[in-house]
């Protein structure tokens, strides 16, 4: 395999890697956010796919990708609304609730980018360009691959710790862990489980969308329709994988991501053989993954279970 | 006169038409051990919902060092040096004891400072003799040592009246006497504390005072100095307390119908539960199970049913060895009926009708079914014959099970249980949650089962029930039978050492 | 008064559709078109029409199925996601067994041909229910992964070893006539598929509704603790329930291949098995009641292309009414009807009738 010999492949490599890896992470971190408090957030697909239309509508609105970004987060963190106001508020099944939010996103992605951006849908959009960061850019490899990237991705790697830092360090993290292992004890410590429960759910789904603008500005600058194409799951299979810990997640996702660009090149390498078979691979992986490693792993106590105060 | 650190005067709470508190009047002095005597229902888990803020009186005041007061909420009590510790502990498992100490503690700002919170935690640990490390998880310590977080947290929040409600209730006896140090040690730093209790034991070795309730009334308030253990036994039931026990036939016990050796299994965390386990129960014979609770008792009723596979040992009914039996052909085949102690996780269906709980164990069997299909008219039949044989009140037989009370849906499993004349019958904690009418017709049922010659195996962690009915009482400590004994024998050290885990051959 | 109350309960997935269809015309009103011709135009289109029906009818196969699909694992508290991938191995295996077997006459050929589709879709639903029953798999997220690699292993295979040559793009060989599945409304495409799904849908509320595996299974969605306390197996009914719900997934995937298009297509099924999921939410997880609004559900797709060609709305707009539906029918499950409370309602309302008759009859008097 030319990655091996080839520095220049392997530079090549390696950073697909990474740009592959990117929307997963967010949604991922986002992920371990929201179950971290005890709620399951299926919709991480869902956000994906409404970051990624709002990124395109405010962009195309707009000219500015920031424009853009604001628009994305906005209709993410609505979508997040809405799950908590189903799964936190009325207290429905929050698989179910997830599962809603996902083919609500897609019908009403599909039909509002069809009337917003109507004929110009193919034309490309402003994005976030790569700007190389003096120096650190320069080294052999890891340069390009690590600095050399736009701003979405530079917001991605403060993203990571300061979620760890979040959800370990800080008061608020901590209420959100102990929340999603005994929500009583929070409760009677007076804080209010909704309302940690909400933020948490509705700062995930903003994390996924901006998995899904970071799709449009800086990687397609378009949108299409269904092009969150199943990276909100493989996000879950990562959080999973990872613990619920965001560095876990976070190396899962670059395992992922890895196997993504791998399955890319090989099918690069030997046009005869169908792509499915390495389209599949991410999703195999996950499989795989999740059966041999998952299996014994706990995930946060009191998850998917409906908060009603009042119980002895 | 002393400082009266908290005074209620004339409290009432009502709930509906109900008058759970009729004008109590409580005084406690400061820096001293304060007792409420009650039995199930007296009104002591009222009166303690309103001290610590989470009701609020419909009549007379509260007055806190020597101020008239509301306290508007549990938070608010906090604030004001009034901290709560329930029975069922507040604290998250996977997170330590410093995280859980400081979690809610307001004014903390944007990061955790644990390092710091940890060593006022060790300082604090220290004056009191708690002996905790404020960085092990919570899940790794032993229920007396997290009872001793829960003080810790309300200490660390300047608590100068701290409430217990019922903490020896989950200790192991040899956990209670550290805590009743704990307490005294707590009374010489200057904290008031109140606590309460239905063990006169405790109360005697270290309360200042009492206060007893019944039906919502002070019946007494006095030192503890100037009463005696039988006196307060009389104040909380009204009566003179002697241990009655029901009528039994002095029939001979028939053969033995289970026999179990050396019964070894684990629990769900994978900690073994059952260490060696050997008994035998005769038809028309009672065995109590007595114990503190988690000492391996679920465990043993598993085992039995079915619910739970044996790592080794041998179980036999009538002889036959049932070790590889499901759960379904021990019932139905061999004949082993089952009250479970959760009666809303295991014993019954919340969400189903009646009808449909009465057959859950039997509704693959005629006439229930035939060739796989319910017969409702044979199901409505014979549901509406126990509903009114068991004295079942209820709307309609397809009423949801979950709108019944409790003891109306204990008798609904009894029947059930009861109906399909097994040979053998385990209960576990039949009377839990029920009131005085409805244990006296479970007692009732059981008796009359062991009439009828069943060999029956009775589960409980209330010692005077077992001692009505039982003829022999074996009890449990950390998975083993530490000793079997006639009721004659049962006296409290007998069965206190016992359950402490000191096996009858060692007891001088 | 109280019966008038639960009746209103029990109607909640109507009030949610209605709710969905009236933000749908908001909606379509945004986008230039008047919502009334628009609606008329589809539900015309879909329900009033011989043709329309006809095409109804053909979207009904697939979608009754999956939501036949949903509804038996969901009893038992399970929620399969995979009814797409159960539906492509479904095509699949049928589609094998239509044109990899030897020549043999319909009338035995036909049945192999259903088996296998039951059989692929089956195993499909197999993997996630042991991984569930056994090791305590979450299912939601291995249906998932199942259904995209059930889709990619379809795609390779159509557009490889099976494909037709020559296909502008990936399909398979036609299958023989012989094989292909009898039609029901002359001039349209509807297929005995649906009748199919409509006798299954009776067999599976008679199952669940008087037999003791209905019971077993209701009992372990409720409460799956006293499940094994009744002495019901309940892993191997988790596995069971989750292998006949994809058996009937690959159902819907067969008689797409046997009734419809007659070859393997590469991403023949648009999302029936989601379409599934909101059928089975709005019959509120009854069988009997999955026909109805499997029809419903397949008459607001059908009807969205007559709708676009009748006023030039975009389709898509019936995709985002789906969405609403979805979301205004998972938010109605939450109001359940409590009995108690509305009794106390209602009494107080009589005592203050009651206080207020009082009151005037005394004013009468003074006045």
């Amino acid at each position: 395999m030319d990655i091996f010999t080839n520095l220049n492949a392997l530079t090549d490599f390696l950073a697909t890697s990474l740009r592959l890896s990117i929307p997963i992470i967010f949604a991922a971190v986002g992920g371990v956010l929201s179950e971290r408090s005890g709620v399951f957030n299926i919709a991480l697909e869902g956000c994906i796919l409404g970051g990624a239309f709002g990124a395109a509508v405010g962009a195309f609105l707009t000219g500015m990708p920031m424009g853009g970004l604001v628009i994305g987060l906005l209709v993410a963190g609505g979508a997040g609304l809405i799950l908590a106001g189903l799964a936190v508020g009325l207290g429905i099944n929050q698989l179910v609730a997830g599962i809603a939010i996902n083919i609500l996103m897609v019908g009403l992605t599909s039909f509002l980018a069809r009337l917003i951006l109507g004929a110009e849908a193919t034309s490309t959009l402003p994005g976030f360009h790569p700007m190389a960061i003096p120096g650190l850019s320069a080294i052999p490899v890891i340069g390009p691959v690590l600095f050399n990237q736009d701003f979405l991705t530079y917001l991605m790697y403060l993203t990571v710790p300061f979620a760890w830092w979040f959800l370990y360090k800080t008061p608020w993290g901590l209420n959100v862990r102990a929340i999603g292992d005994y929500p009583i004890a929070a409760d009677s410590a007076g804080i209010s489980v909704p309302l940690v429960r909400t933020a948490a759910v509705v700062a995930s789904c903003m994390l996924a969308g901006l998995g899904g603008c970071y799709l449009v500005l800086s990687q397609v600058f378009v949108f299409t329709e269904h092009m969150s194409a199943g990276k909100g799951f493989i996000a879950l299979a990562a959080l999973i994988l990872g613990r619920w810990n965001p560095l876990g997640a976070f190396l899962a996702c670059i395992f992922f991501g890895f196997s993504d660009a791998l399955q890319l090149r090989l099918q690069f390498n030997s046009p005869d053989v169908p792509y499915q078979l390495f389209s599949m691979v991410p999703f195999l992986a996950s499989f795989l993954a999740l059966v041999f490693f998952a299996g014994k792993v706990r995930p946060p106590a009191a998850i998917g279970i409906k908060y009603v105060r009042g119980g002895k | 006169m002393t400082n009266l650190k908290l005074q209620l005067k004339q409290v009432s709470k009502l709930f509906g038409d109900f008058k759970a508190l009729d004008n109590v009047d409580l005084n406690v002095v400061e820096g001293s051990i304060h007792a409420i005597l009650g039995e199930n229902g007296a009104g002591k888990t009222t009166l303690m919902n309103i001290l610590y803020g989470l009701y609020q009186p419909d009549g007379g005041t509260i007055k806190l060092n020597g101020k008239e007061t509301v306290v508007p909420s549990p938070r608010k009590a906090m604030d004001m040096g009034i901290g709560m510790i329930h029975q069922h502990f507040m604290l998250v498992d996977s997170l330590t004891v410093a995280e859980n100490v400081v979690l809610g503690l307001p004014g903390q700002g944007m990061q955790l400072s644990l390092e710091d919170d940890a060593a006022k935690l060790s300082q604090l640990s220290e004056t009191y003799g708690f002996d905790i490390d404020p960085h092990v998880e919570i899940w790794k310590l032993p229920i007396g040592m997290r009872q001793r977080v829960e003080i810790l947290k309300v200490l660390y929040r300047d608590a100068d009246i701290i409430i217990l409600d019922e903490p020896t209730s989950v200790l192991a006896p040899n956990e209670i006497a550290n805590f009743l140090d704990g307490l005294k040690r707590l009374r010489e730093a200057g904290k008031t504390v109140i606590f309460i209790t239905h063990k006169l034991e405790e109360v005697a070795e270290v309360g200042d005072r009492i206060t007893v309730l019944r039906h919502g009334k002070v019946t007494a308030e006095t030192n503890v100095a100037d009463t005696t253990a039988k006196e307060m036994a009389r104040m909380m039931v009204g009566r003179d307390v002697v241990l009655d026990m029901m009528e039994k036939p002095d029939t001979p016990f028939g053969d033995v119908i289970v026999s179990a050796r050396d019964l070894r299994a684990h629990n769900n965390r994978g900690i073994e539960a059952l260490k060696g386990v050997s008994f035998d129960i005769r038809a028309g014979e009672i065995l109590g199970v007595a114990g503190v609770d988690g000492n391996g008792q679920a465990e043993l009723a598993e085992v039995l049913t079915g619910i739970r596979n044996l790592d080794s040992g041998s179980l036999t009914v009538h002889g036959e060895d049932i070790t590889e039996k499901l759960v379904y052909d021990r019932r139905h085949e061999i004949g082993i009926s089952f009250v479970p102690e959760d009666r809303h996780e295991t014993g019954l269906v919340l969400d189903f009708p009646v009808s449909h709980n009465a057959i859950l164990r039997d509704f693959k069997v005629p006439p229930y079914s035939k060739n796989g299909i319910l017969q409702k008219g044979a199901i409505n039949k014979i549901a509406g014959d126990w509903v009114e044989r068991y004295d079942v009140r209820l709307r309609s037989l397809d009423q949801h099970v979950r709108f019944l009370s409790g003891g109306n849906q204990q008798k609904l499993i009894f029947a059930r249980e009861v109906e399909c004349d097994p040979r053998v019958i385990i209960v576990m904690q039949p009377c839990k949650g029920l009131d005085v009418g409805a244990i006296e017709a479970v007692q009732r049922t059981v008796l009359e089962q062991r009439a009828k010659g069943k060999a029956i195996l009775y589960i409980s962690t209330e010692l005077e029930h077992i001692l009505n009915v039982c003829d022999r009482v074996a009890v449990m400590c950390a998975g083993e039978i530490t000793g079997i004994l006639s009721p004659e024998e049962a006296t409290s050290e007998r069965i206190g050492a016992l359950m402490g885990g000191i096996k009858d051959e060692e007891v001088a | 008064m109280l019966e008038a109350i639960r009746y209103f309960y029990m109607l909640r997935p109507v009030w949610a559709v209605m709710a969905a269809l009236l933000l749908g015309a908001g909606l379509i009103a945004v986008s230039g078109t008047n919502p009334l011709e628009a609606y008329r135009a589809l539900f015309t289109g879909a329900f009033f029409d011989y043709y329309g029906i006809g095409g109804t009818l053909v979207k009904t196969s697939p979608i009754l199925l999956a939501g036949l699909a949903v509804i038996i694992p969901l009893r038992a508290g399970l929620l399969n996601i995979g009814v797409e991938g159960q539906i492509y191995m479904g095509g699949l295996f049928s589609a094998m067994a239509a044109l990899l077997l030897p020549d043999m006459p319909g009338l035995i050929h036909i049945p192999i041909c259903v088996l296998a589709g039951a059989l692929g879709g089956g195993l499909w639903g197999l993997i996630p229910g042991y991984l569930k029953a056994y090791h305590g798999m979450n299912e939601v997220i291995i249906t998932i992964l199942l259904n995209f690699i059930a889709i990619n292993i379809v795609s390779y295979v159509v557009g490889g070893p099976m494909m037709q040559e020559g296909a502008p793009y990936p399909y398979s060989v036609e299958i023989g006539e012989h094989l292909w599945l009898p039609w029901i409304m002359p001039g349209t495409d509807a297929h005995v598929g649906v009748i199919v799904g409509v006798v299954l849908a009776i067999v599976i509320f008679f199952l669940l509704r008087y037999t003791t595996v209905g019971f077993a299974l209701d009992t372990i969605g409720r409460n799956a603790q006293a499940g094994r306390y009744a002495g019901i197996r309940v892993r191997r009914t988790i596995v069971a329930a989750m292998f006949v719900a994809g058996a009937i997934g690959g159902l819907a995937g067969t008689f797409e291949v046997l009734g419809l298009k007659y070859r393997l297509y590469h991403l023949f099924s648009p999302g029936y098995g989601f379409d599934g999921i909101i059928v089975a939410f709005l019959a509120m997880l009854n069988p009997i009641l999955a026909p109805l609004s499997a029809f419903f559900l397949s008459g607001l797709k059908a009807g969205a292309l007559v709708m676009q060609r009748a006023v030039g709305l975009e389709s898509t707009v019936v995709e985002a009414i789906q969405g609403l539906v979805i979301i205004f029918v998972a938010a109605s499950l939450a109001f359940t009807y409590d009995r108690t409370f509305w009794n106390r309602f209602l009494e107080r309302r009589r005592n203050l009738e009651a206080k207020l008759g009082d009151a005037n009859s005394t004013e009468k008097q003074e006045g």
